[in-house]
């Protein structure tokens, strides 16, 4: 009986390995046919406009609100320790930097990935159960041109956007606490965030972050949504699924782009 | 080609994260005051540099006259070759020293320079003669541990 149990078990293993390696080379067939076909997406630019504002300006107040909130708990915690050492001047730096560099693109691309992403997953495979995607197949209209690529294109443009939004909000947020309620020198958190945060080390590479982000999380959700089982069950799986391979890809992208762009500064 | 509400909040939105990212460049990082006119490069060479880094102010009274331009290792005199981009606007006497210093006890390092006498200035490629490294702080507190053990070492006898 055991022994049964452990062969059945094996024989699992196997099979999701062999499993997501098929999905795994679908993924990238799907990612390179979307990046071939977004030729016609850019010629109707109204298509991308359309999911933009689905994308972008409804994931606004999200990013907003939780970047302010973010910023002020960065400042309260960020003071209470700095304080211990008696330099809590540093408050901007540590405030600027943990937001520009990290907390930033990738508390905005978790965000993302759960408001936009899911949404996405939910409504290609909803397309996908409702038979539009082969009924527009059969009008000879390609469904990753016409769906696909315009969604593809609007995540990766919003998720910039957004990232330096969060960060942006996240700085007045730890402002608001440090300077405003708690009364750190407004000169010193000012002066010194400006002599520590670079352009181009820590601005540009944050910017370059939520770009990746914003391609992986897009790619993930439209992929999941295209490859869903035509069911009810089928979609809600694959929207779950969105949101949790996303958030790892994130996580573990976020830790490979940090050793590169971080290393020795 | 009709234009509709959706067109005035996309563009919203692209506003606002460009503005966020100007403000993040501005307000928040360096680019307000990185040096964007014209420079000179000297070079200086110290015994240690101690925690000196690329891209550190360079000041003179105080007022931050340029950046350290890069740090490397001269292998023939065993020491760091340290090159400075300096303003253009702003001229000093060929034996100007250079010292590194700290702002604070713990704040981070900076190249000070101090203006000698000499009448003709500095011009681009020019090596500074005269320095003084960083202070380093197992050095200082050796020598003072020394010069105490000696003290006693006299009272006794």
């Amino acid at each position: 009986m055991f022994n049964r149990l452990a062969h059945l078990d094996v024989r699992n293993i196997g099979h999701h390995t062999v499993e997501s390696l098929y999905r795994l080379g679908y993924w990238t067939r799907f990612f390179a046919l979307t990046l071939l076909h977004s030729g016609p997406s850019f010629a109707r630019p109204r298509l991308i406009l359309r999911e933009l504002y689905f994308t972008g300006v409804l994931s606004l107040i999200i990013i907003l609100v939780s970047g302010l909130f973010v910023g002020m708990v960065l400042g309260l915690q960020g003071y209470e320790t700095l304080q211990t050492y008696g330099s809590e001047s540093a408050l901007g730096v540590l405030v600027a930097l943990s937001l520009v560099r990290e907390l930033g693109p990738v508390v905005s691309a978790l965000l993302f990935a759960s408001r936009a992403g899911s949404a996405m997953t939910a409504e290609i495979g909803l397309m996908k159960a409702t038979e539009q995607l082969a009924a527009m197949e059969m009008m000879a209209v390609d469904p990753i041109a016409r769906v696909v690529a315009p969604r593809f294109w609007a995540g990766v443009f919003s998720m910039p956007l957004l990232a330096a939004l969060f960060s942006a909000m996240g700085v007045f947020g730890g402002y608001l606490v440090g300077v405003v309620m708690i009364g750190v020198d407004e000169g010193s958190f000012w002066s010194q965030m400006q002599s520590a945060v670079d352009v181009r080390d820590d601005i540009l590479n944050g910017v370059i972050k939520s770009c990746v982000f914003g391609i992986a999380v897009t790619t993930i959700a439209l992929f999941e949504g295209y490859d869903a089982p035509p069911t009810a069950e089928g979609v809600s799986g694959a929207t779950t699924r969105t949101v949790v391979t996303s958030s790892l890809v994130i996580l573990g992208l976020d830790f490979l782009l940090t050793s590169f762009m971080f290393r020795g500064v | 080609m009709e234009r509709s509400s959706l067109d005035l909040w996309v563009g919203l939105f692209v506003c606002a994260g460009i503005a966020a990212l100007l403000i993040l460049a501005l307000k928040v990082g360096n680019a307000g005051n990185t040096l964007s006119g014209p420079t000179y490069e000297v070079t200086a060479q110290f015994d240690n540099i101690g925690g000196l880094k690329p891209r550190a102010p360079v000041k003179s009274a105080g007022v931050v006259v340029g950046r350290v331009a890069s740090i490397s290792f001269d292998s023939e005199r065993f020491a760091a070759k340290v090159v400075l981009r300096i303003d253009q606007d702003y001229k000093f006497p060929k034996d100007t020293t250079a010292a590194i210093l700290t702002s604070g006890l713990l704040g981070e390092q900076y190249v000070g320079l101090d203006a000698g006498g000499d009448s003709a200035n500095l011009a681009n490629g020019d090596t500074l003669k005269l320095t003084q490294s960083a202070v380093v702080l197992e050095k200082l507190i050796s020598q003072f541990l020394y010069s105490k053990a000696a003290e006693g070492g006299d009272a006794k006898k």
